[in-house]
């Protein structure tokens, strides 16, 4: 019988070092697995001895696209340990920040890294050439998210502004000014940008899965809520251990997550919209409808719209929050160390990002777990390709193995944070 | 004949993916970058892939495997330059910590199967391996130095990146020590610039993401800080961060550690 292999040694449009490998015999896709050969950096080991406090700087090197989710969940999670819960301006600036990962990491991928799959380009640099303004649209938008992350947090990788309890200095109102009309241009940006991802041709595609987000009472998901899922999952984040269970497979440095009654889910953009429309504001829900979106997508391809509308949502929340900012003072909530165990979740760009820290009375950390958006889409992520390569094995090897890659950076997937998490490879036996 | 555009490549090594994120976070200069030279390897950008040889490679990350200890000496056969990017690849990174332990013992408190974990016991920058042109520090770099230093290997000459101390950059941009007037320990006065003296115009102390200064005298500022209440341990703690691994915060960190 005739057997083939799709093989991609390395993944590129993607954060970290990947491999995707697809075994087929006959007329039946055999294996798949999604590989993360990123050298493991031991995070969980190290900061064990480490101060509490030092916790949202060193986590923040997990990842350069989205140290801010890092930052957020480490804060979240050791302010839950020490009884300490955040609320008016200093919340409202977390939830700023946050909106500016979103909008640089939204726009880094749907510009830099997914578009030019659905236009067939090798990147977004030989894109620019037949669509210039498209791109330089893509550049200015990240700007403007990178834009809100420097001004809060000093610099857009690894900020230097964000601890526990809060901020080292909050900005004054007058210094959002110029960045204010800025985001006036990002948030018509980001509306074209809408338009423009919805004009791309989608592979018919969807499977029944079970989504993961946040999902707070009045508000879309950032930094708190409750977790949930479309098959009932509806439990308090300090639960996530009961409920999730982390595996150790042999073809990958990250441990790939399912949950414990059922399998495998689905995190990210795609997860956070279908639980989550009724919290957009008016003007995203809006932009999602024109582009043909119902309240539910199932077609990860589509993604794409998803994350372009999550950037709408971020523009105009960002623009909100500076609309009625007033100062914090003091800028942080003085933290007292206790014994016990916190814990937290943040919607990063690419989905869930959950820490848990236990310390002891001095701050010291006695041991630490931190799950990545990507280690728990890995297992999803094997099933899409499965069903995927099945239905387009006539196709010429190189465009089957463009479109499995095309199917990966569905994901956004980012290795760099899943390791302790790829190539693409198609294999016939 | 017609000039060839210069071959750029960008290697990524065990790192967080953010200096290479850099070149990307130029948004104003990325096109004109784009446009001086040929993006022959940036898998981060491109699934296009340019075979060797490279005029300028660049290098995140630090060396954790021995596949990657193989792999660096053929990007140094096929590369005229060599920069290294972030503390990473020029100091071992944030998972040097490992240096200073047992790395089984680190396996074992993140992995089920140790068995599936191929490591190296310890994190090195990318000169212990083959030699390095130039070094960029930062974690992360400053992308305004990394466009300075593509412009200058690109042009043949020395790249501009002021060797001193943070603190004569808080000089410059104005801004009161934290440590005389706030009593805030800082590293500023052992660290390198490239940042911008960003903590300390946000009232913290710096803690050191450029690494080491030339000359740093780190055990005088050392008693300076213990004169401010600060702990052997939590001395040995400030050492042990980003650059853990370059020399004079590795030994600075040992003679506090008990």
């Amino acid at each position: 019988m005739k057997s083939r292999t799709v093989r991609v040694d390395y993944l590129a449009r993607v954060e970290g070092e990947g491999a995707l490998l697809v075994k087929i015999k006959g007329e039946q896709v055999t294996d798949v697995q999604f590989k993360i050969f990123e050298p493991p950096r031991f995070f969980e080991a190290f900061l064990r001895g480490r101060k509490f406090y030092e916790a949202p700087d060193i986590t923040a090197r997990i990842c350069g696209i989205c140290p801010i989710a890092y930052q957020m969940s480490a804060c979240h999670a050791l302010e839950d340990a020490c009884g300490i819960k955040i609320t008016g301006p200093i919340r409202d600036l977390r939830r700023l920040i946050y909106c500016g990962e979103w909008i640089e990491s939204h726009a880094l991928h749907v510009y830099l890294l997914h578009a030019p799959d659905f236009l067939g380009y090798e990147d977004a640099i030989r894109m620019a050439k037949d669509h210039p303004d498209e791109v330089k649209r893509g550049l200015r938008l990240k700007k403007a998210g990178n834009e809100i992350v420097r001004l809060l947090g000093g610099r857009e990788i690894h900020p230097i502004n964000v601890r526990v309890g809060g901020f080292y200095k909050a900005p004054h109102k007058q210094d959002f000014s110029a960045l204010a009309e800025e985001l006036k241009w990002a948030r018509d940006a980001a509306l074209a940008t809408v338009r423009w991802v919805a004009s791309f041709a989608f592979p018919d595609f969807d499977r029944d899965y079970e989504f993961v987000a946040l999902r707070h009472p009045d508000e879309y998901p950032f930094n708190e809520g409750r977790l949930v899922s479309n098959r009932g999952l509806d439990i308090a984040i300090r639960d996530y251990d009961q409920h999730f269970v982390e595996e150790h497979v042999a073809h990958s440095n990250a441990l790939q997550s399912r949950l414990h009654e059922r399998n495998s889910y689905f995190v990210g953009p795609l997860a956070r919209y279908n639980l989550n429309f009724d919290k957009l504001s008016p003007m995203a829900q809006e932009a999602a409808r024109s582009a043909g979106l119902g309240p539910v997508c199932r077609n990860p391809f589509q993604s794409i719209i998803v994350r372009s509308v999550e950037m709408v949502y971020a523009c105009d929340e960002a623009l909100r929050i500076i609309e009625h900012y007033e100062m914090p003072d003091p800028p942080a909530v003085k933290i007292e160390p206790r014994v016990g165990t916190g814990y937290g979740c943040t919607e990063a760009p690419r989905g869930i990002c959950y820490h848990r820290y236990r310390i002891d009375d001095r701050g010291i950390i006695l041991d630490c777990k931190i799950v990545p958006p990507t280690s728990q889409n890995q297992k999803t992520i094997e099933g899409d390709l499965r069903q995927f390569v099945q239905t387009r094995l006539a196709l010429p090897k190189d465009k089957l193995q463009w479109q499995c890659e095309q199917a990966v950076r569905n994901y956004d997937p980012c290795i760099s944070c899943a390791t302790h998490f790829l190539k693409l490879q198609i294999e016939s036996e | 004949m017609a000039l060839r555009k210069p071959k750029l490549a960008v290697w990524k090594f065990s790192s967080c993916d953010g200096c290479q994120l850099s070149l990307l976070d130029c948004e104003d200069e990325l096109l004109a970058v784009a446009g001086a030279v040929d993006i022959a390897n940036f898998p981060e950008a491109s699934r296009a892939v340019v075979k060797g040889p490279y005029d300028l490679s660049l290098v995140e990350g630090s060396i954790t495997t021995p596949h990657d200890a193989e792999r660096i000496h053929g990007i140094r056969r096929a590369s005229k330059f060599l920069v290294t990017i972030g503390a990473c690849a020029t100091a071992g990174g944030i998972q040097a910590l490992r240096n200073f332990k047992d790395v089984k013992e680190f396996i074992s408190i993140v992995y089920a199967r140790p068995d599936y974990i191929e490591t190296l016991k310890k994190s090195t920058p990318i000169t212990d391996h083959v030699f390095v042109d130039f070094e960029l520090r930062g974690c992360p770099i400053n992308k305004y130095q990394l466009v300075e230093v593509l412009s200058a290997f690109l042009n043949g000459r020395k790249p501009n990146t002021p060797p001193h101390s943070v603190c004569m950059e808080c000089k410059e941009r104005g801004t009161v020590c934290v440590m005389v007037a706030q009593g805030t320990p800082c590293l500023g006065p052992v660290t390198q610039i490239g940042c911008g003296a960003l903590c300390p115009a946000y009232a913290r102390g710096c803690y050191g993401c450029f690494g080491p200064k030339e000359t740093p005298n780190t055990a005088s500022l050392s008693a300076w800080w213990s004169e401010l209440g600060v702990s052997e341990r939590d001395l040995m703690r400030v050492y042990r961060g980003f650059n853990a691994y370059a020399e004079p915060f590795r030994r600075e960190s040992e003679a506090h550690e008990k």
